[in-house]
């Protein structure tokens, strides 16, 4: 059998001729990813609009009207679920993944184009199922984004009828949708990658999706797992996760199940979860800061050996959400050892990226601004995760707003870093146009200092021991000097809210308006930004597909006169500097036609 | 250790020129459905690992009364369930046989073989189906008991898994009715049979746990320390 994507001349028959082929139900896979993107985007603003609403009422409490304790409940539970499984998973994976994946590897599209695109309709039906739960009777699940049982399915809680059971049902099609595109991400790395393009000269964005997509379709099982048990104990009466219970006065027929069960099925998704948006975003803002600061990656083989060494140990790891739940100090404590084992890997990947900066011919540009920013929240929120893994640290923090604190740095705020720096460095490639670049730093400015004016106190907070998850307070207590500080990050979330707008401005603005960017505007050496074409045509690379001959970072290689070397550049074309003095002399700043944006 | 040997190339030195078209295999002789479906098996055994595990931690709790062991317990003779393995074993021998018989190029045996998958394996849908109306019948219903609960979840999951296969093989022969081609239909029914295969290691795996009796519970769990 002959398949597109490693098909040196492409059947013609393949192409999309009508307007719906094309752009609706097109199996190109970046206009999948364009749709991808899309979804997750819009979604993602619900999810903030959403976060907005909580923030107005932790900051001025019984000031709105149209908030009331089951509102707040439904919005931290569908706030979390969406940000984290919807746009997130989304964006990086079906997003960034669809797209990245087959043009940095040389391949004309996706191994089974048809499955990508049924991947696609799927995590829409998903998302509708998941918004449409805002209409139903009740409301939307509100049992908080971990969904526990038993709470989650009983009266009492906000959304314990249609809206669980359609946040399960969302959540299988979800992993139904991802199943279908994770294949293709891995058999396309696996099976067509061009020809010379070993598995270590892969930059390390596929790297980082690729070990990521393994993590996903290894981890979403037992989310699938624990969504049909759920179901089952809230539709059938069976009793998985469900205890013996006397409900509103009344005993109920479950008996005997356990709800830490779900809480094991959870986290053993969902810790490997957060690795599944992290390992793109390392990918990514590795490729980023090397291209930015002129200079191959600091510790390539390092970088990719972390990478798997952090979706290996991301599975060992789990029951560090659980110590509050209880359990076998031994089994606290091995988990509190891998948790901190997991920090080497990690903390080696902040090295290189600094590392990679250390004497690098940095260009400030916004890629690489939201890049060094994202060191700068990891690391922040990295570091509060070493205090969290500790069984005794942990207990006194689990449920305050260090907490909040230290997820929304690490996971929150970090991989959209990375993914605005994604978005402004791959942009130009994916319209051809650059994004404004005095929008760009507007919007960069006020989400990087703004997310530290939200979450830094936050932290402060946990300390004092303001709980997590409660509509109110009251007026004694917590002191009036939180509640202010309770305020101050209520204004700060809405401005850098209101920043994303300028982003989303930008971008409809620069598809139309921006400055046309070229080919190859940042003189990268990865394949996508070789194409004949910007954007890339209909499979990719016109008649021949690309060989390729070199790793993906020979950026500033001594006696060479550009200061990069395309990966499909043979040895033979290489233009060297004509002698070794020469060399010497502009080995430090071969700046080439670098084609940044003017302001 | 190809794969060791692989992960610790060093890419930055230079290749000596002409060597990387060396370094990749011809792409003709890549497959990567197979390469798919192999992923495929290893997320459903997850799944299935999953499912097991919360099987034998709930097992261990009080009200969990095993389907098997006593002689008044439907699966301690489960007769129904031996004939529907056999049935399954012979879809998977049917797929085999037609794999071999497209190899071949014999066309009328390739229709017998998959004509004879096709009915064991509905034959063996069907026949689970009745054995959950026995069970039912007998009053042994879905939330009666946590082990009746996963006796149906496991059961319904597994068969899924199946007509999700039927679904496939019959988009493979609606494709070769379209356009015969019995070199791809043979590779492709190699991974037919190979997923036939997996499904019957996976029912027998099934088989042995939910017909298993308390005690054998009680001595996993604790090897597993549940």
């Amino acid at each position: 059998m002959n398949y597109t994507a490693i098909a040196d001349r492409p059947d013609e028959s393949h192409h999309p001729t009508t307007f719906v082929t094309k752009y609706i139900w097109s199996q190109d896979h970046k206009v999948i990813a364009i749709q991808y993107a899309g979804t997750a985007i819009f979604v993602g603003l619900i999810a903030l609009v959403l976060s907005g609403m909580m923030r107005l009422q932790l900051g001025f409490p019984d000031s709105f009207s149209f908030i009331n304790p089951s509102d707040y409940l439904q919005f931290v539970t569908m706030h979390g679920m969406i940000m984290v499984i919807y746009l997130l998973t989304a964006l990086l994976l079906g997003g960034f993944g669809n797209y990245l994946i087959p043009l940095m590897l040389g391949a004309r599209d996706m191994v089974f184009p048809y499955l990508n695109m049924l991947s696609y309709w799927t995590y829409l039906l998903s998302v509708i199922v998941l918004l449409a739960s805002f209409f139903v009777p009740g409301g939307p699940a509100g049992a908080g984004w971990t969904l526990y049982p038993p709470q989650s399915i009983l009266q009492g809680t906000p959304g314990n009828d249609m809206g669980i059971i359609m946040m399960l049902a969302s959540l299988g099609i979800f992993i139904v949708a991802f199943t279908m595109g994770g294949l293709n991400y891995v058999t396309t790395v696996l099976q067509a990658r061009a020809k010379g393009m070993t598995l270590m000269r892969m930059p390390l964005t596929i790297w980082g999706i690729f070990v990521a997509t393994i993590l996903g379709l290894l981890a979403f099982p037992a989310l699938l797992v624990s969504a049909i048990m759920m179901l089952l104990d809230k539709l059938v009466g069976t009793s998985f996760f469900m205890p013996a219970l006397v409900s509103l006065g009344e005993p109920l027929s479950y008996q005997g199940g356990s709800p830490i069960l779900f809480q094991h099925l959870f986290w053993f998704f969902g810790h490997p979860e957060v690795y599944i948006v992290a390992l793109p975003a390392f990918g990514m803002v590795s490729d980023v800061i090397a291209t930015h600061a002129r200079k191959n990656i600091f510790g390539y083989r390092m970088m990719v050996w972390a990478i798997v060494a952090i979706g290996g140990l991301s599975f060992l790891v789990w029951a560090h959400h659980m110590y509050v739940s209880g359990m076998n100090p031994y089994f606290g404590f091995f988990f509190a050892t891998t948790t901190l084992i997991i920090a080497v890997p990690t903390a080696l990947k902040v090295y290189n990226w600094v590392l990679t900066l250390w004497r690098g011919n940095i260009h400030m540009t916004l890629p690489m601004m939201f890049a060094i920013g994202f060191i700068f929240t990891f690391t922040h929120g990295g570091l509060t995760g070493l205090f969290l893994g500790n069984v005794v640290v942990d207990l006194p923090l689990s449920d305050t707003y260090f907490v909040v604190g230290h997820f929304h740095m690490v996971m929150g705020v970090s991989p959209i870093m990375v993914l605005f720096a994604a978005i402004y460095h791959w942009f130009p490639k994916i319209t051809g146009r650059f994004l404004n670049t005095s929008l760009g730093k507007l919007h960069f400015w006020i989400t990087f200092l703004g997310t530290y004016a939200i979450y830094l106190p936050m932290h402060y907070l946990g300390f004092l021991g303001v709980p997590r998850r409660y509509f109110a307070m009251g007026a004694d207590y917590i002191p009036e000097s939180a509640q202010t500080l309770n305020a101050s990050i209520t204004v700060s979330a809405l401005i850098v809210g209101l920043a994303q707008l300028v982003f989303i401005a930008n971008l409809l603005w620069s598809i139309f308006r921006g400055q046309p960017a070229g080919d190859n505007p940042w003189n990268a050496t990865t394949l996508e930004w070789q194409t004949a074409t910007t954007p890339p045509g209909h499979g990719n690379w016109g008649a021949e597909l690309p060989v390729v001959y070199r790793w993906a970072y020979d950026y500033s290689v001594p006696g060479v006169k550009a200061d990069f070397i395309p990966q499909n550049c043979p040895q033979s074309a290489v233009e060297l500097v004509a002698d070794e003095r020469a060399a010497a002399d502009v080995s430090g700043e071969r700046g080439g036609p670098y084609n940044e944006p003017t302001a | 250790m190809n794969l060791l040997h692989k992960l610790t190339e060093k890419p930055w030195l230079a290749q000596p020129e002409g060597a990387e078209l060396a370094l990749a295999e011809d792409t003709s002789l890549r497959f990567p459905a197979r390469t798919a479906l192999k992923f495929f098996i290893a997320i459903v055994s997850v799944l299935f690992f999953l499912f097991s595990i919360t099987f034998l931690s709930r097992s261990q709790f009080p009200n969990f009364q095993a389907l098997a062991g006593e002689p008044w317990l439907p699966l301690s003779h489960p007769s129904q369930l031996w004939f529907n393995s056999g049935l399954l074993l012979l879809a998977s021998v049917g797929l085999e046989l037609a794999k071999r018989q497209a190899a071949r190029q014999r066309v009328n045996g390739l229709v017998l073989a998959l004509g004879f998958a096709v009915i064991c394996s509905i034959g063996f849908v069907i026949g689970q189906y009745l054995v959950w109306l026995q069970l039912s019948g007998m009053g042994f219903t879905i939330s009666a008991n946590p082990a009746n609960s996963y006796f149906y979840l496991l059961t319904a999951v597994h068969a899924l898994h199946l007509l999700g296969g039927l679904l496939a093989l019959a988009r493979l022969i609606y494709l070769f009715g379209e356009r015969p081609n019995l070199a791809s239909l043979q590779q492709n029914l190699s991974l037919c049979a190979l997923y036939w295969h997996y499904l019957l290691l996976l029912w027998l795996f099934l088989f042995t746990l939910l017909a298993a009796p308390a005690d054998a519970y009680r001595a996993i769990a604790a090897f597993c320390g549940l």
